[in-house]
């Protein structure tokens, strides 16, 4: 079970993270779950300034940028 | 029933119930002043679409576009970091708004970086504190539409306020530690595409192209505006001839493409003289569509058309919206809408302390969507008000809203965040009042 965090206010790019990101873990096939953490403190505590961010099991593994589904597969895995 | 959230509705209700039961349509019919405000509002959107959006609005939509793309907010972050030298930290916290707040969802998140982990307190209110006012479509708006004085004012206001409210923020709260939050500080490396100076000289292309462009008539028919003016059009073309070619040395763009895309400007200047608009409407949409469809590896042609059409989207609604209410509550310069005009100059005309502070107090409470601010101001400036007000409202508005204020005291408390309200307001009538009295 993989567990894949959002991090982000809620701007468009947050948005379109979340969705790449569940195109490459179902592209995967891979048990998820899903968290989209908006709390400013929350993303504070993982250390994110730019957003948006991207943790995998409570790793943070890429801040401020808009990654492609096959981008995050790879971060994924 | 649980009264504790039924009130807000219901004191809704009565209100909207008192006004409509109070409503004085005889003297609204009588007075012509709803119909009025209608033709003001359409008069006020045509005026801004012939004369802002092609020249201005567009060019500064790829210009924060490219911005996005092409400056790394990782290596301004490099400056605003925990081991940050301090002068220099407030220095580059006050103009990093220019290039890393395009957005406002950005903003916050990078304040509460700079204070929880960063360069602390002082920066950090430095940054929140200039970062929306700054941005660069901000200021060409307010340039464009409210003077170049007015514009100039804004950016050098901000700027310098950003510092003193900055330093002031950390002396008062000099005593209290702050628990830096644990986590290391995760900032993605900067990724080096190409050389700053490059980069410089690709932004001053664009920009030379949105000035010139732009420039206005001065009222004197002699001297060297006017020649400038005479000659803008010559000016705007060199400019965009070096940007094409900068795409194509740099940036990977075919050479063949750029002709084809060239072309039919090059048609439109020749066949059409008359009407610079149209070869400058041919550039924009062959740039868009040499960037939309460009095939260099990295994809960062692709992602600036992307970025850039993205502000373009979220803002024009906004601004469309905000000019239409402006119009219609305020109405152009020197007619009425449905606010008449003797209740604005009565707050807010002159330049009084008190004409200040209520113009910094009403700006910082009242949210104002991004840009939405220019053609409210407008209004109020044709109503009556008086330019040092409208400084005031410029500096202490897009910088805080009611909504903001409440993110802000999450992160670092009510006491701090009542101070820092207290100074916004009070420097920015400060401000307005000393540009009232030079201008």
């Amino acid at each position: 079970m993989k567990k894949i965090q959002i991090l982000g206010t809620g701007c468009a790019k947050c948005q379109k993270l979340t969705e790449n990101a569940k195109t490459a873990a179902e592209g995967l096939g891979i048990a998820y779950e899903m968290e989209k953490i908006t709390n400013l403190n929350d993303i504070m505590a993982f250390g994110v300034m730019i957003t948006p961010g991207l943790a995998v099991d409570g790793q943070v593994v890429s801040t401020g940028k808009l990654l492609s589904p096959e981008e995050i597969k790879k971060l994924i895995d | 029933m649980n009264w504790k959230q039924e009130w807000k509705p219901l004191a809704a209700i009565v209100a909207v119930f008192a006004a409509c039961y109070w409503l004085p349509v005889d003297w609204l019919r009588a007075s012509r002043r709803v119909e009025n405000a209608f033709w003001e509002s359409l008069h006020l959107v045509k005026w801004y679409a012939q004369e802002h959006v092609l020249l201005c609005l567009v060019p500064a939509f790829f210009i924060a576009g490219a911005v996005g793309v092409f400056v790394s907010q990782a290596a301004v972050m490099k400056y605003l970091g925990p081991k940050a030298n301090k002068p220099l930290a407030y220095g580059v916290a006050s103009v990093s708004g220019t290039i890393l707040a395009v957005c406002s969802c950005t903003i916050l998140p990078l304040f509460a970086g700079i204070y929880r982990m960063g360069a602390g307190l002082g920066p950090a209110r430095a940054f929140l504190y200039s970062g929306p006012a700054i941005n660069i479509l901000a200021i060409v708006l307010t340039a464009a539409v409210l003077g170049p004085e007015m514009g100039i004012a804004r950016a050098v206001g901000a700027i310098g306020f950003a510092v003193v409210i900055g330093l002031l923020m950390h002396f008062f709260f000099r005593k209290e530690e702050l628990a830096k939050a644990q986590a290391a500080v995760a900032l993605p490396e900067p990724e080096v595409a190409r050389p700053l100076w490059q980069n410089a000289l690709y932004f001053g292309s664009m920009v030379g192209i949105l000035v010139f462009a732009n420039w206005g008539r001065p009222t004197d028919a002699t001297g060297l505006w006017h020649a400038i003016y005479a000659a803008k059009w010559t000016i705007t073309a060199l400019f965009a001839l070096a940007l094409a070619w900068m795409l194509v040395a740099w940036f990977k763009v075919g050479k063949w493409k750029m002709l084809i895309a060239a072309a039919p400007v090059a048609i439109l200047v020749v066949a059409v003289p008359e009407h610079p608009i149209l070869p400058f409407v041919a550039g924009t949409i062959g740039l868009s569509t040499l960037t939309a469809t460009g095939k260099d590896d990295d994809g960062e042609l692709r992602e600036w058309f992307a970025v850039s059409w993205d502000f373009a989207k979220k803002i024009l609604p906004l601004l469309f919206w905000g000019v239409l209410v402006a119009g219609a509550l305020l109405g152009r310069p020197d007619h009425e809408g449905l606010i008449p005009s003797g209740w604005i100059a009565g707050l807010v005309g002159g330049n009084s302390l008190w004409a200040n502070l209520f113009a910094s107090v009403v700006g910082a409470f009242m949210y104002f969507a991004t840009l939405t601010e220019v053609p409210i101001l407008q209004g109020l400036i044709g109503a009556g008000m008086g330019k040092g007000p409208a400084l005031a409202l410029l500096l202490a508005g897009p910088a805080l809203s009611l909504p903001n204020m409440l993110v802000i005291r999450s992160v670092m408390g009510t006491k701090k965040t009542v101070v820092f309200v207290a100074l916004v307001i009070l420097m920015a009538a400060a401000s307005g009042m000393i540009y009232g009295a030079l201008f």
